[in-house]
C-alpha cells in the first residue's frame, strides 16, 4: 500500500487497475469507464477481472463482468463481495 | 549441443530464446523430448511436463542442465484442468514467467470407429484436444504479459488435415487443434502473442513404432515424396523457429513437417 488513503480496498483496486491497464493511478477515479476512458479492450478486461479475483479471493461471474462498466462499479462489487 | 558465443556455433539473435521460459507438454519422450532439448539449446529455460515417465523427465532435465541450460520436471495430466492450473503455477513460481507453451502431449488409440470404445474416444479427445485447451487457458494470462515474446505452438498431425481410416478419433482431435490454433491466434493477436501449429507426418517415436514395421513401412515410404520417415528433431526445429523472434509475424499458421506426404 503506497499512500495514506483512508480506504485501503479502494487504494488496492486503483493500483491493480493502473497496473493492468497501464494507466496512471491518479487517472483511475470512480466515474471512469473502463472501455471509453481507460481504453481497455476485451483482453484487458479479462486480465483485470482475473487480477481482481485473485487479489480479493472472489469470483466475478461473466454476467456481473458485463454490468461493471466503470471503476466505481468495480469498487462497489468488490466491497459487497470481498471475503478479505 | 548448446550454442555458445564461439564463431562457429553462434546463434543469430533472431533465433535466440535467451531469457524465455518454455513449457513443453509430453516432453518425457519422443517429439516433446526433442522439442525441449532444442528450445533449451536455443537458450530457453524449459519446464518438462510428463504424466507417468518421471524418470525419463528427470533424465532429460539432467541432460539439459549438464549442457549448461535450465530445466525443471513438472508432472501433470493435461486432461485434468486443476492439475494443469497447479502445474503452470509451479512453472511461474520456479521459473518466474512463461513465454512459450508447446502443446505436444498426445495419445493415439487406433482402430475402426465401429469397434471403438467410448472410454478410448473420450480419452483421446481429453488428452489431445481438451489438454491443449486447459494448458492454453491457464497459460494465456502469462503469455499476454510476455507480449511479443508470447507463443503457443500446438502439435497437430498430417492425419488431422487429411484424415486416416482407422484413426477417426485421433484425426478429429488433431483437426480440432487446428480450429483452436486459428481462433486463439485471433484472440491473442491484440497483445502480439502468436499461436501456430506444426503438423508432423510420420515421425520415428514410440507412438509410431508398431505402425512403422515391415511391409507397412515400405508402403508408407512409397507415399512420402521424400522417401523417409521423419526424425523428432526435425519437428523440434520447426517448433523452435515458430517460438523465436524470427517468426513474430507468423500467426494462425499450420507448418507441415511431413516429407511431402500431404500438400
Ligand atoms: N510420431 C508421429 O509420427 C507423430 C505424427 C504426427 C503427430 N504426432 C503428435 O506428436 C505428439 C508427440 O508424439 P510422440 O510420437 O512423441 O508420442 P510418444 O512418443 O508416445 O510420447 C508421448 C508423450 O506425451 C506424454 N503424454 C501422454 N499423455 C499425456 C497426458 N495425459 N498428460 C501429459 N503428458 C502426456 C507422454 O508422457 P509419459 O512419458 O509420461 O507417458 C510422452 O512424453 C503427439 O501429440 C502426437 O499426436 C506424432
Amino acid at each position: 500500500m503506497s499512500d495514506a488513503t483512508s480506504d485501503p480496498i479502494l487504494d488496492t483496486i486503483k493500483e491493480i487497475i493502473a497496473e493492468q491497464l497501464d494507466v496512471q493511478k491518479e487517472d483511475v477515479s470512480a466515474e471512469k469507464s473502463f472501455t471509453d476512458d481507460l481504453q481497455a479492450d476485451s483482453l484487458a478486461i479479462v486480465e483485470l477481472v482475473l487480477a481482481l479475483e485473485e487479489k480479493f479471493h472472489i469470483k466475478i461471474p461473466d454476467d456481473k463482468v458485463d454490468s461493471i462498466k466503470t471503476v466505481g462499479d468495480a469498487v462497489q462489487y468488490i466491497k459487497q463481495n470481498n471475503a478479505g | 549441443m548448446r550454442y555458445t558465443s564461439g564463431a562457429v556455433t553462434a546463434l543469430p539473435p533472431s533465433l535466440s530464446l535467451t531469457d524465455r521460459v518454455a513449457l513443453v507438454t509430453g516432453a518425457s519422450r519422443g517429439i516433446g523430448r526433442a522439442i525441449a532439448t532444442t528450445l533449451a539449446a536455443r537458450g530457453a529455460s524449459v519446464a518438462v511436463n510428463y504424466t507417468s515417465s518421471e524418470a525419463a523427465a528427470a533424465s532429460l532435465c539432467d541432460e539439459i542442465i549438464a549442457a549448461g541450460g535450465k530445466a525443471i520436471a513438472v508432472g501433470f495430466d493435461v486432461a485434468d484442468e486443476d492439475a494443469v492450473a497447479a502445474g503452470i503455477k509451479r512453472v511461474i513460481d520456479e521459473l518466474g514467467a512463461l513465454h512459450i507453451l508447446v502443446n505436444n502431449a498426445g495419445i493415439s488409440i487406433d482402430g475402426l470407429l465401429m469397434r471403438a470404445k467410448r472410454e478410448d474416444l473420450r480419452r483421446t479427445l481429453a488428452v489431445n484436444l481438451e489438454g491443449a485447451v486447459y494448458c492454453s487457458k491457464a497459460a494465456a494470462r502469462h503469455l499476454l504479459k510476455a507480449k511479443d515474446a508470447g507463443r503457443i505452438i500446438n502439435v497437430s498431425s498430417v492425419v488431422g488435415e487429411t484424415g486416416n481410416g482407422g484413426q477417426s478419433m485421433y484425426a478429429a482431435s488433431k483437426a480440432g487443434l487446428l480450429g483452436l490454433t486459428k481462433s486463439l491466434a485471433q484472440e491473442l493477436a491484440g497483445r502480439r502473442v502468436t499461436v501456430n501449429a506444426v503438423s508432423p507426418g510420420f515421425i520415428e517415436t514410440d507412438m509410431t513404432d508398431a505402425a512403422l514395421q515391415g511391409d507397412a513401412r515400405e508402403q508408407l515410404l512409397a507415399k512420402i515424396p521424400l522417401r523417409r520417415i521423419g526424425a523428432a528433431t526435425e519437428v523440434a526445429e520447426a517448433v523452435a523457429w515458430l517460438a523465436s523472434p524470427a517468426a513474430a509475424y507468423v500467426t494462425g499458421h499450420v507448418l507441415r513437417v511431413n516429407g511431402g506426404l500431404a500438400m
